[in-house]
Formats: structure tokens, sequence, C-alpha cells
């Protein structure tokens, strides 16, 4: 009789890491469109109007840029990090940190001139967002606090800080009362690349962003300890590399990101500072990064199909009448769907005859490396 | 005496979440999907006893909501060996996502809450009587899981194996043990007793259904665990105090009494879960903060 055994490979699977991240989309798209089916919806024109219909026209694939900026951005720092084994789930938190930081230099500019005014708010957002960052970062290093908890934490801290701006001193003096800051004035908007479009400079910064962080892991020493740290922590102490460093620079990288991201929306598609500045995408930007495999290139790719299953949502709730919370049904899905995947790239399932070695614990010790 | 009973009731959701996440733990696995799974039990239970009209249909359907989603957190972890902190992550988001989506319906609802443990007479004494008596079924549920944790843990055989699976996994595995099957039980556990945690706030410390209405106690109750050093009795101390912060900032509001806005207040809870995290890691009792030694490492048994 013959048993199937699970085994780990001695290498993971070149095409099927490939692989992975399409099979799990695809997995995902057919899940969805089951649900959708089950739900009484019509799957082919749910899906239709989520994936196809948004890219038919030039607003539509300029909003694809605008909602992949702040992902791409944010997925980059965030895929930087978990390389190195640094868990930030906080970058929702500096995000809506860097946006408050940009939005006061706007209103403290507010009526003035100057080119100035726009790259102070990108400065001002990186900072507030690589502050907001630290905190974590700190405490991990100097006392060893589990900074998941302390940056997820911050999460609730930051969006509660907005709020009490917009509901408070920031309020718009000629706004009804509403809980909204003024328009921003134009010196502190950021340019918009296609007329007809809400694509902003913002777009270029990200493209940038993806490019430094590709050159900073293939081809550098840095880059180098980074991978190390995450694949085995304790080769990496021995080679000398400060794994105090290598958390501070990760949370100074995806949080300084993560504020620029929320910069550029309050300049770009916001245009000013409201009780909520975004839709979730410093949580969003953690499945780009595994979509993503935590390639900088893949975060790019991950990024554009993860900003489409947004408008797809909102377009959805328009053409087909589907909740918008369906959006959040799809990213875990996703994120299912690809740690599946990823079994496949690192074990193998065997069939193993009666005759088969006996048991040993052989194996064990690779396995716990 | 009105304010010792408000504690008690905002205590018991983390309690149940913590003491469930504690035995997981426990077991060397690390379930980052609390929070999710309240949700799936807050929806779940809300929705059942709305339609069956009975409370007790309701707590539970929330408990078997939480084991459905930390059985796929199960699948994924413990038998396609997916990184524990993203599988976690990812059922918080799901959950999140489907809740909102199921929930829809619920919005704005309301059901009877379950009947009583105690006779009109005890409910009724002066001082004690509220305190002590009054509360819904599930606060006590939520108490006698404590003791009954401990005992388990420490002085039953299934507890030290348990525990022997958390500290190390190969050992376990090579004295015999169901190194998987132990962590299976424990995660499906965790997933009870948080679903129970939501259903609690849906069906009794509200109640109604409202999107998102765990708001981060799922993650507090991780870092209450955390906290309480992986040991029963100090997360129902911790529960407590946290429970306290909690009614403290909503007295503060209601008093209106500080010029502070709401928004600021708010931010308690959160701040004083980081407050704690590093007291308890910055004081000269950090050496006892001891985390199982396999907490979080995937296990493949050897063929």
């Amino acid at each position: 009789m013959s048993r199937l055994v699970v085994e780990r490979r001695p290498r993971p699977s070149r095409w099927l890491s490939w692989a992975a991240p399409p099979l799990a989309l695809l997995a995902t798209l057919l899940a969805g469109a089951l649900l959708f089916g089950l739900s009484g919806h019509d799957p082919l024109a749910a899906l239709r109007a989520w994936f196809v219909s948004p890219l038919a026209s030039l607003y539509g694939l300029g909003e694809l840029g605008v909602k992949a900026t702040p992902l791409v951005l944010v997925g980059t720092g965030l895929a930087l990090g978990f390389r190195a084994g640094v868990w930030n789930i906080g970058a929702e938190g500096q995000l809506t940190v860097g946006a408050i930081a940009a939005g006061l230099v706007a209103l403290a500019t507010w009526g003035t001139e100057g080119a100035w005014i726009f790259p102070a708010m990108l400065a001002a957002g990186v900072l507030g967002g690589m502050a907001w960052a630290a905190v974590p970062a700190e405490l991990r290093v100097r006392l060893g606090v589990n900074e998941i908890l302390v940056s997820l934490m911050l999460v609730y801290v930051a969006d509660l800080l907005l709020k009490a701006l917009v509901f408070g001193p920031l309020k718009d003096p000629e706004g009804y009362g509403f809980p909204q800051s003024r328009l921003f004035d134009t010196p502190a908007l950021a340019p918009i690349l296609v007329p007809g479009t809400r694509l902003h400079l913002g777009a270029l910064l990200a493209l940038a962003a993806v490019l430094l962080a590709w050159a900073f892991t293939a081809r550098t020493l840095g880059g180098f300890a980074w991978r190390v740290q995450g694949l085995a922590p304790r080769a990496a102490r021995y080679a000398g590399f400060a794994e105090g460093r290598i958390v501070r620079l990760s949370f100074a990288v995806s949080g300084g990101l993560a504020g620029l991201a929320g910069a550029l929306e309050v300049a770009g598609p916001i245009g000013q500072l409201l009780p909520s500045v975004s839709p979730g995408y410093g949580f969003t930007a953690i499945i780009v990064a595994f979509l993503g495999r935590l390639h900088p290139a893949g975060v790019l790719v991950a990024a554009l199909v993860v900003a489409l299953a947004y408008i797809g949502g909102e377009n959805a709730q328009i053409e087909a009448g589907l909740p918008e919370a369906v959006t959040g049904v799809f990213q875990g899905l996703l994120l299912f769907f690809l740690l599946a995947a990823e079994f496949l790239v690192h074990y193998r399932i065997r069939r193993r005859g009666p005759a088969a070695a006996p048991r040993t614990s052989a194996s064990s010790a690779e396995t716990a490396a | 005496m009105a304010t010792a009973v408000s504690v008690v009731m905002a205590a018991t959701p983390l309690l149940l979440a913590a003491i469930g996440e504690l035995v997981v733990e426990r077991a060397g696995v690390l379930n980052l999907g609390v929070e999710g799974m309240m949700l799936a039990g807050a929806v779940a239970g809300f929705a059942a006893a709305l339609a069956t009209g009975t409370p007790l249909a309701g707590v539970l359907a929330a408990a078997l909501a939480g084991m459905g989603l930390a059985l796929v957190f199960a699948l994924l972890a413990l038998f396609l060996l997916a990184n524990q902190v993203a599988t976690g992550l990812a059922l918080t988001i799901f959950g999140t996502g489907l809740t909102a989506l199921a929930g829809q319906p619920l919005v704005g609802r309301s059901v009877s809450r379950l009947a009583p443990l105690f006779p009109e007479g005890l409910r009724e004494l002066p001082v004690v009587g509220p305190l002590l008596f009054g509360h819904d079924p599930l606060v006590y549920l939520a108490w006698l899981l404590v003791p009954a944790t401990a005992l388990f843990l420490f002085r039953t055989r299934a507890g030290t194996v348990l525990r022997a699976c958390g500290e190390n996994h190969e050992a376990a595995h090579a004295l015999g043990h169901p190194v998987r099957r132990v962590r299976l039980l424990a995660v499906l556990f965790g997933g009870a007793t948080a679903g129970l945690a939501g259903g609690f706030l849906s069906l009794v410390y509200t109640p109604m259904w409202v999107e998102g209405m765990t708001a981060g106690r799922g993650w507090i109750a991780l870092a209450l665990v955390v906290f309480a050093a992986w040991r029963p009795w100090r997360v129902l101390a911790g529960a407590l105090l946290f429970g306290g912060v909690g009614i403290l900032q909503l007295h503060a509001q209601g008093l209106g009494l500080v010029a502070i806005p709401s928004q600021y207040l708010s931010m308690l809870p959160y701040l004083a879960t980081i407050l704690v995290l590093v007291l308890i890691h910055a004081g000269p009792w950090r050496r006892r903060l001891e985390a199982p030694a396999c907490l979080g490492r995937p296990f493949l048994p050897p063929s």
C-alpha cells in the first residue's frame, strides 16, 4: 500500500514561484464568481464590471495609476521589511500621519505662493511616517517589544488623531461645520501628469521607489545582509550584520514611504484633509507585498492588479449593485490562495511505496532551520 | 458598584479572546486572526439570534463561526505550513470584509439577551447582587474558563502534552504525540472563544451589529497574552485592567469633566496597551517573559 508524503523540496521550485501569484489570482476569481453566483448576482456581469470596464477609458487607466501609487509606495517599503523578518503591520497609521503632516504644511501656507510648498509637504509626509514608525522600531530594538502589536495599536491612534484635528482645529472655518479642512491651495496640489485624468506626479515617485529598492536589494551588501537577516537570523548575527540597524532601517524606509503615500493622497486625489484619507491602503499593501513575492518589480505588478480590484469594486457597486465590502473579501481570499500556493513552491507531495525507507528524523533538522 | 459591573462587562470579551489565544500560543501557534474571528462570531451570533429568536442559538453560532475561520487558519498554517503571521493577517482582512458584507441586512436590528442565570432575589441583593449574580451567563463562562484553563494546562496530562508541543515540537513528536492534531484542537478552541467574545459584543454588550464593532479588541487580546506571560490568571488581571481603562475613558467622556476632545480619550486603550507592553519588557521581571519556544514555527512531521 502506498501513501502520500509531504517533503521539503531541496530548493524552492523556480517555475512554481513564478506561477504561484497568477494561480492564486485565478483561484480568487473563480471563488469570487462562485460567491457572486451564490448570492444571486450574474457572475460574468460582475466580473466584467470588476476587471474589464475600468480599463475601457483613458480616465479609467488614470484612476488605475492613482490607486496603484500608494499601494506601490507602501508595498515596496513593506516588502523590504518582510524580507528581513520585520513585521510593520501599521503602515496605515504611518500613511495617516504622513497625510496629517503634509496637510499641516498645506494649511499653514494657505493663501501664499511658492514652488517649495509641494516638496515641503512631501518631506513633511515622509518625516511624519518615519516618526510614527520609529516608535515600534525603537521599542523592538531597545526592549524587545513585539513590533506587530505596537505598530498596529498606533494605527488606531493615528486615525483618532486625524479625526480630532479635522473635527477640531483644522476644520474649515467656512465649511458649514463639516468635519473637513479647507481645500488646499494650488501650490499645495500635486501636478497632474496626463490632462483629463487624475494621474499625478506621485506615480513617477512610486516608480522611482521601485527602481531604488530593486537596486538596493540586488546590488548592494546592505541588501544582502537584509535578505540573510530574514532567511537565517542566526547566520546574520555570526556574519556581523546588526539586527537592530536592519529593524530601524526597515521601519524608517517603510514608514517613510507610507508617509509619502499619505502626503500624495491629500495633495493628489483628495486635495484636503478628511476624517479618513485612505480606504485601507496600508493593510492592502501587505497583500500587495506578498502577491509581488516581496520583490520590488513584483510589487509594482501586484499593485496594478490590486488597484484594478479597488476600482472594480467601486464600479461593481454602481453597475452590478454589489456592496463595497466585497473588495475586502476578495483581498482576504487572494491572500489565502497565495499562502496556499506558497506551499507548492517549497514542498512536494510524493507517493511512497511499502518498501520505502523506515521513518527517520533526519529531515527534521532541515525543517527546523 | 455600577462602575465595577461595567468594568466586568468591558473585560469579558477581552478575557474570552485572550484565554483562547493563550491556549493556542501555548501549543506553539501564533494566530493573529483574533480580530477577524471575533467579527465573524459577532455577526454570526447576531444573525442566528435574530433568525431563531433564541439568544442561545446566537451564542452557539458565534462559537461555530469563530471555529470556522480558525479551521481555515489551521489548514493553511498547520497543514500547508504557511507563514503564521501572514495567515493570521489574512484571516483578519478576510473576516473584516466578509462580516461587513454579511452584516449589511443586520444593521439597525436588535435582539433579546440571554436569560439571567440567577433568580431575581439574588440579583437584587443590595450592593453585591448586580456584581455577583446579575451578569449575563457568558460573563460567568468567561471567568470559569480561567481556572479551567489553568487546571487543564498545568494539572492534566493533555495540558502537559499541549505545552510540550509549544516548547519543543520535535521532541513531542519523537515521544509519539500528534503535534499537528494537538495544535489543530488548540486553534479550534481559540476560534471558539474568539467567536464567543465577538458574540458577547453583538448579543450582550451593545447589543446590536455594527461594522467593525470589535474596534481592535482582538489585537488588544493578543497584547494581553504577552502581558500575562502566557499564564491564565494574569490574563484575568490584564482583562480587568484593560476593561477598566475603557470604562475610565467612557466615564471621562460622559461626564464632560475634561476639556479634551473625545478622540484623544478614545486613544487611551491603545496607548495603554503600548504602555503596558513597554512596562513588562522594561521592568526587572522581564526575565520571566518567556514565550513558548516553538511559537510561530511551522512543523512538518518527519516521514
